[in-house]
C-alpha cells in the first residue's frame, strides 16, 4: 500500500472524503446526451465563485460610508493593483450571473427538469433566484451614484405601498426617512455576509437534491429506469468525471471569451451593466430624470407598472410583481402534461413556452424605457400573457397532444 | 412567423414611441483617441489651465499623467501651481458652499464626468455657449440650457450669438454664429476642445488603455486554451454512443 493510499485512508475512517468524491464525481451517473444548455449550471457555480472572490478583494478596500463610498470606488480603480480587474469582474461577473440563471431557468422549462421527482431541486432553485436578486439589489447601492440611490429609493418604496404597516416598514427597512448612510451600512453587511451565506447553502442543498434523484436530459426520460443488472449502473449514464468536467471545461473556456470579451472591451456594455448615471455621486436633492433597475430585473419592474394604482396606491402592481415569482414555486404541479421534454410535447405548450419568453424579453425592453401610455398597454398585453401561461398550464398541458417517450434516451 | 413578425414590429416602435415625448439635442462626435499622447498631453495642460480652477478631479493624481507620457518633472513645473505634491489628487481651492452661491450649484468633480455624459455630449456642450444677457453669467448654452457656468474658454472661442428660426409660434435656435471672434479660429478652438475631451474620457478610466491590451491578450490565451480543451473533450468522449 502506497503513502498516499495509507493516508487516504487515515482520512476516510474518519471523514468519507473518497465516498464524497466518488457519490458526486467518479460515480455520480449523469445522462450522456446533455446538451448545450445543460453548461450553465456549472457556469452558475462558477459565476458564484467569481463573485465571491473578487468580493472579498473589493472589501478590502471598498468604505460603507456615505461619504466616502463614491470616492472608494474611483480609488479601487486607479489606486489598486488590479483593482479595476477585480471590479469589472464582480460588475461583470453580476449581470452574467442573470445570464446564466435565466438560460439554465429556460433549460428547465424546455426539458421540464421541474417535474416529479425533481420539484424540490426546482424549489431550491427559485430560491437561489430570490436571494440572487436580493443580492444585486443590495450590492448595486454599494457604489453610491445617482442610480443606487434612487433605485434604493424606488424599490424600498415599494414597501410603502403595503396597506396600513407600510410606512414603518420601509422606515425599518432603511433606518431612517431617507436612504442613507444607515441604510447603506445594512445594505453592505447583507451583502457581504447574510446573504452570501444563504446563497452558498442554497446552492449546497440544491445539488445535494440534484444528485439524490439524478440529473434530468434532453428527452425527459428516467436514466434509473434502465440499469445494467450487474453493476446497478444506469445504462445511459457515465460518470460526471472525467467526462463532463471535461466537456465542462470547454463550455468554460467559451464562457470566458464571452465574460472577457465584455470585462475588457466593454465593460459599461452600453449602459446595461453599469449605467452611465452611476458615475455621478448619490444627490438625495437631485431626482434623475428617468430611474431604471438594471436590465435583470427589468421584467418585474414592467409587471408593477402595468398594473393600474387602486385608490392612489401601488400596491396592487407591488403584489402583481411578487406573485409573478411566487409563481415559479408551484410550476412542478401546474405542468399536467404525460411528458416532459419539448421534443414530445405538443404545439399548445410550445406556442405557450413562446409567448412566455416573448413577454418576459418583452417585460424587460419596456421595463428599461420610460412609462408611456402605449409602452404601459404593451406591458399590461405581456404580464397577463406571463400570468396566463403559469394559470392555465394545469388546462393546456393536459389537452395537449404529446408524442410517445422513447424508452431510452436518443443521443 | 407572424407572431414573431409583429414582436419584432413592436420591438422597433418602441423606441420611436420612447424618444417622441423628450426633444434630443444634436451632438457632435467627440474625436476620441487614446493611443495619441500628444492630444493628450495638450487636454491635460487645458484642463490645469481652464477646468481645474473651480471643477476638481478628486480621484486623480497628478503622478498618474505619466501614464500619457508626461515625466515627473515636466508635471511638477508645468501643471503643479499652487504647492501640490505630483501625489496628490486635483483639488480646487474653492468650497463646496462658495461654488454654491456663486454659480447656483456647486461645479461637479470631473474625475469620471466622461463616463456619466460621454464624450459626444462634452465635446458639443463645451462648443455650444452664446451669450445671453438674461443670465447671470451673461452666457447660454445651447446643449445645456441654463447653465450656471460661464464660458470660461471664450477669450479662445470668442463670442457666439444666436440665429434664430420660426417653428409655427415659438422662436427656436437654429444654429449659433460667431459675433467677436477670439484668439483662435473656430477649426482651432475645435480641435482644442478635442484635445480637452480626449484627456477627460481618458481621465475618467486612466486603466482602460492597458485594459484593451490585456484582454487581447486574455481573449488569445484563451483561444488557444479553448483548442487543447476541445481535443481533450474529444478524446475521453470518443468511446461514448
Amino acid at each position: 500500500m502506497s503513502a498516499l493510499q495509507k493516508m487516504m485512508g487515515w482520512i476516510d475512517d474518519r471523514f468519507p472524503l473518497t465516498a464524497t468524491y466518488k457519490a458526486h464525481l467518479s460515480e455520480y451517473y449523469a445522462p450522456k446526451n446533455f446538451n448545450f444548455w445543460y453548461f450553465f449550471g456549472s457556469l452558475a457555480l462558477l459565476v458564484l465563485v467569481i463573485q465571491i472572490v473578487t468580493g472579498i478583494f473589493l472589501t478590502m478596500n471598498y468604505k460603507p460610508d456615505a461619504e466616502l463610498a463614491f470616492t472608494s470606488v474611483e480609488y479601487i480603480m486607479r489606486d489598486v493593483d488590479w483593482g479595476w480587474l477585480i471590479r469589472y469582474m464582480h460588475s461583470t461577473g453580476a449581470s452574467m450571473f442573470f445570464v446564466v440563471v435565466y438560460l439554465h431557468m429556460f433549460r428547465g422549462l424546455m426539458y421540464g427538469s421541474y417535474r416529479k421527482p425533481r420539484e424540490l431541486i426546482w424549489i431550491f432553485g427559485v430560491l437561489i433566484y430570490l436571494a440572487l436578486m436580493a443580492e444585486a439589489f443590495l450590492g448595486y447601492l454599494l457604489p453610491w451614484g445617482q442610480m443606487s440611490f434612487w433605485g434604493a429609493q424606488v424599490i424600498v418604496n415599494l414597501f410603502a405601498a403595503v396597506p396600513f404597516i407600510g410606512e414603518d416598514l420601509s422606515i425599518w427597512i432603511r433606518g431612517d426617512y431617507v436612504i442613507s448612510d444607515a441604510t447603506l451600512n445594512r445594505f453592505f453587511a447583507f451583502h457581504v455576509i447574510a446573504l452570501p451565506l444563504v446563497l452558498i447553502a442554497l446552492v449546497a442543498v440544491h445539488l445535494v437534491a440534484l444528485h439524490e434523484v439524478g440529473s434530468n436530459n434532453p428527452d425527459g426520460v428516467e436514466i434509473k429506469k434502465h440499469k445494467d443488472p450487474v453493476t446497478h449502473i444506469p445504462l445511459d449514464g457515465i460518470p460526471f468525471h472525467p467526462y463532463y468536467t471535461v466537456k465542462d471545461i470547454v463550455g468554460v473556456i467559451v464562457f470566458l471569451m464571452v465574460f472577457s470579451a465584455i470585462l475588457f472591451f466593454a465593460p459599461e456594455m452600453g449602459g446595461y451593466f453599469l449605467e452611465a448615471a452611476n458615475f455621478v455621486p448619490a444627490d438625495p436633492l437631485k431626482t434623475p430624470e428617468h430611474i431604471a433597475p438594471l436590465w435583470y430585473f427589468t421584467p418585474f419592474y414592467a409587471i408593477l407598472r402595468a398594473v393600474p394604482p387602486l385608490f392612489g396606491s401601488q400596491f396592487p402592481g407591488v403584489v402583481a410583481m411578487g406573485l409573478s415569482i411566487v409563481l415559479m414555486f408551484f410550476l412542478p404541479w401546474l405542468d399536467r402534461s404525460k411528458v416532459k421534454s419539448i421534443r414530445y410535447r405538443g404545439p399548445i405548450y410550445k406556442i405557450m413556452l413562446a409567448l412566455f419568453i416573448v413577454s418576459f424579453i418583452g417585460l424587460g425592453y419596456l421595463g428599461l424605457l420610460p412609462s408611456t401610455p402605449v409602452a404601459t398597454i404593451f406591458a399590461q398585453v405581456f404580464s397577463v400573457i406571463y400570468f396566463l401561461f403559469f394559470l392555465l398550464m394545469p388546462w393546456y398541458t393536459s389537452i395537449d397532444k404529446t408524442k410517445p417517450e422513447p424508452e431510452r434516451v436518443t443521443g | 412567423m407572424k407572431r414573431l413578425k409583429n414582436f419584432l414590429f413592436l420591438l422597433a416602435a418602441a423606441p420611436v414611441v420612447a424618444f417622441a415625448a423628450g426633444a434630443t439635442v444634436h451632438l457632435d462626435k467627440a474625436p476620441v483617441n487614446l493611443t495619441d499622447q500628444d492630444s493628450l498631453q495638450r487636454g491635460a495642460r487645458m484642463f490645469v489651465n481652464y477646468c481645474l480652477n473651480c471643477h476638481s478631479a478628486g480621484s486623480m493624481r497628478y503622478s498618474r499623467l505619466q501614464d500619457i507620457g508626461l515625466t515627473e518633472e515636466q508635471i511638477k513645473d508645468n501643471l503643479l501651481f499652487a504647492g501640490e505634491k505630483p501625489g496628490e489628487t486635483m483639488k480646487v481651492g474653492m468650497s463646496k458652499a462658495d461654488g454654491k452661491a456663486w454659480f447656483g450649484a456647486t461645479p461637479p468633480d470631473l474625475s469620471v464626468i466622461a463616463r456619466s455624459r460621454g464624450a459626444d455630449w462634452l465635446y458639443t456642450y463645451l462648443r455650444s455657449f452664446y451669450r445671453d444677457d438674461s443670465r447671470a453669467t451673461g452666457w447660454n448654452n445651447t446643449v445645456f440650457d441654463k447653465v450656471g457656468m460661464p464660458h470660461v474658454m471664450w477669450g479662445l472661442q470668442g463670442e457666439m450669438a444666436p440665429v434664430h428660426k420660426k417653428v409655427g409660434e415659438h422662436e427656436v435656435i437654429e444654429r449659433l454664429e460667431l459675433v467677436k471672434p477670439g484668439s483662435v479660429t473656430l477649426a482651432e478652438y475645435d480641435a482644442m476642445v478635442g484635445d480637452l475631451v480626449n484627456y477627460l474620457v481618458w481621465m475618467g478610466e486612466p486603466a482602460q488603455v492597458q485594459r484593451k491590451q490585456l484582454g487581447l491578450i486574455v481573449l488569445i490565451f484563451l483561444a488557444v486554451f479553448f483548442v487543447v480543451a476541445y481535443y481533450l473533450k474529444k478524446e475521453f468522449w470518443k468511446d461514448i454512443h
